[in-house]
């Protein structure tokens, strides 16, 4: 099979700002924002739902524009969509009109990719995602899981430099989320690319992440810069050892003052007004 | 969706399948419904035989003139021996199609051209929404000034009839787009011009259908307004020279004709339109829209 492994990326965020909405209604969605993320590396944005974690998801993609500060991917500025970064939604967004293996081929057919070299390599990261047999089955005739499966194949096939996901697994029952995130690590392993990963469940957050960005409540700002050490791979032990139910406590908790509309202290020590 | 939620459409799509006559006919319906459809239709050719044989007088409407089936269907049958009946369908269907084709053509571009840019919505909808009321048939003297030729005002008339509603069903599909896919495309590497053809075109392609099929029937109606007035030839004007000729049973052989040729199109389009839509067609596929 061939090699996956891509070129990962590093992200810069520099006193990022987003304000959302036109007129009287225009917020304050995120604010204050500063991070590197360093490339391969897995960091999972954990918040209530709201605070403006799937927004500052968006701007990293390109499709949400900055009120101030930068985005920078290894140091250059990002303006707009690229296929480098790869973005998955919680529901699936295939094209409904394509069979399996042509959605997954899109990006290269955008390429300029030839059909048959195209669909072989469709072929294979199908198989990597496990869906082998399916390529020319319609989006519709795939149960939640497999759709999400296909979707991650066809942001891999760009060979994106980072992997933007807006809690993908969120709409999936619990056993089809346990396999998914199972496989996601798998994939990750094999790729090596940079992860950014939206999610609003705490288990999830510390199962997959090198590193958990607590978002409080609008405006949203890093509450938190959470390490996970924890060896990989990560499977049932981690999940139910008392480091992983330590992490989980702590983090219960700073969601909980997150919500809450209290005076909390924010990233840089500065006390501000949080209103849910 | 949920599995509850699963069970219920498909038990509602189950119901809903076996209540249309097109579906059920197409799978293969049970022998006794297919003998039931027959029984109606030739209930209704007997009732009339009954009213028009005995010239019934029935408060506001009267059978006295109308032919029976007993009569048309000779006459039917003597057009159908004749050379004119290639003559008279030939000219209808090249005016139909003529119209319905350039319809098509003017109404997809136009309308993708709409839905997609806010500014050409503003350049080109004014004026088309003061012309959409106006009937095709309101067009035919205009129609005749217009044109050199009376042929070329009745197909002017027919592709009227068409244009509308694939342009508005055209406008509706691309509104309709699910801007998640838009986005995807470009995160996905597609630029500007290949959204079209990769995206947008196919996203409102069964609206688009929609359209198409109800142009088609829009098209054989003002057709056949415009040949009573405008023809030398074609179906419409079969019909109304046997009404100046007195030729009662000929006017019911010219509409039976008319619905014929207008069934077959609209059937014709309906065909091209799942040709042209495979993944519309698996079962389910409408509810997610």
């Amino acid at each position: 099979m061939t090699d996956f492994i891509h070129h990962s990326a590093g992200i810069e965020l520099r006193d990022v700002r987003i304000e959302l909405g036109h007129g009287k209604d225009r917020f304050t969605a995120v604010e204050r924002i500063n991070t590197s993320i360093q490339p391969g590396q897995f960091v999972c944005l954990l918040g209530p739902s709201g605070c403006g974690k799937s927004t500052l998801l968006g701007a990293v993609a390109g499709h949400i524009p900055l009120a101030a500060g930068s985005l920078g991917l290894d140091g250059e500025a990002i303006t707009g969509p690229h296929p480098d970064r790869g973005l998955v939604f919680q529901h699936h967004t295939l094209f409904p009109w394509k069979k399996v293996v042509d959605n997954v081929a899109f990006g290269l057919k955008m390429q300029g990719v030839s059909p048959a070299e195209r669909r072989d390599r469709a072929r294979e990261l199908l198989a990597l995602v496990g869906l082998s047999g399916f390529e020319n089955k319609y989006p519709i005739q795939l149960s939640g899981g497999m759709q999400q499966r296909v979707e991650i194949a066809r942001v891999l096939i760009n060979q994106p430099r980072v992997l933007l996901m807006d809690e993908p697994f969120g709409a999936l029952d619990a056993q089809t989320r346990w396999n998914m995130q199972q496989l996601l690590l798998e994939v990750w392993g094999r790729v090596q690319t940079t992860v950014l990963f939206v999610t609003h469940d705490i288990d999830e957050a510390i199962l997959l992440g090198d590193r958990i960005l607590v978002i409080s409540h609008r405006p949203g700002r890093i509450r938190e810069d959470l390490r996970i050490d924890a060896p990989r791979p990560r499977g049932q032990d981690w999940v139910t050892s008392d480091e992983f139910v330590r992490l989980k406590r702590h983090c219960l908790e700073l969601m909980r003052e997150a919500q809450q509309p209290t005076v909390v202290a924010s990233s840089n020590g500065e006390p501000s007004a949080v209103f849910a | 969706m949920s599995q509850l939620e699963s069970a219920i459409a498909a038990n509602a799509a189950d119901a809903e399948s076996s209540g249309t006559p097109a579906s059920a006919g197409a799978s293969g319906a049970g022998s006794g419904r297919l003998a039931l459809r027959l029984a109606s239709l030739l209930a209704f050719v007997l009732l009339w035989e009954v009213a028009s044989r005995n010239r019934l007088h029935l408060l506001l409407v009267t059978f006295e003139n109308v032919p029976a089936p007993s009569e048309v269907l000779p006459a039917l049958w003597s057009l159908l021996q004749s050379p004119k009946v290639f003559h008279h369908a030939g000219n209808s269907l090249y005016r139909v199609f003529g119209g319905f084709f350039a319809a098509a053509l003017v109404g997809i571009g136009l309308g993708l051209v709409i839905g997609r840019s806010r500014r050409a919505a503003d350049l080109l909808l004014p004026p088309l929404e003061v012309l959409r009321p106006i009937p095709g048939v309101a067009w035919i003297p205009l129609a005749i000034l217009m044109f050199p030729s009376s042929e070329l005002s009745m197909i002017f008339i027919t592709f009227m009839g068409a244009l509308f509603p694939i342009l508005l069903n055209t406008i509706h599909g691309v509104e309709g787009i699910d801007p998640r896919l838009t986005a995807t495309a470009r995160s996905l590497g597609a630029g500007r011009f290949r959204l079209l053809p990769e995206v947008i075109l196919p996203g409102a392609a069964p609206s688009i259908v929609t359209g198409l099929s109800i142009g088609m029937g829009t098209s054989w109606f003002c057709l056949v307004t415009a040949e009573m007035i405008a023809g030398q030839y074609g179906i419409g004007y079969y019909t109304w020279e046997s009404y100046n000729l007195q030729r009662y049973a000929d006017i019911v052989v010219g509409m039976v004709l008319i619905g014929v040729f207008g069934m077959g199109s609209s059937a014709l389009v309906r065909k091209l339109g799942v040709l042209l839509t495979p993944w519309y067609q698996i079962k389910g596929a409408r509810s997610h829209d």
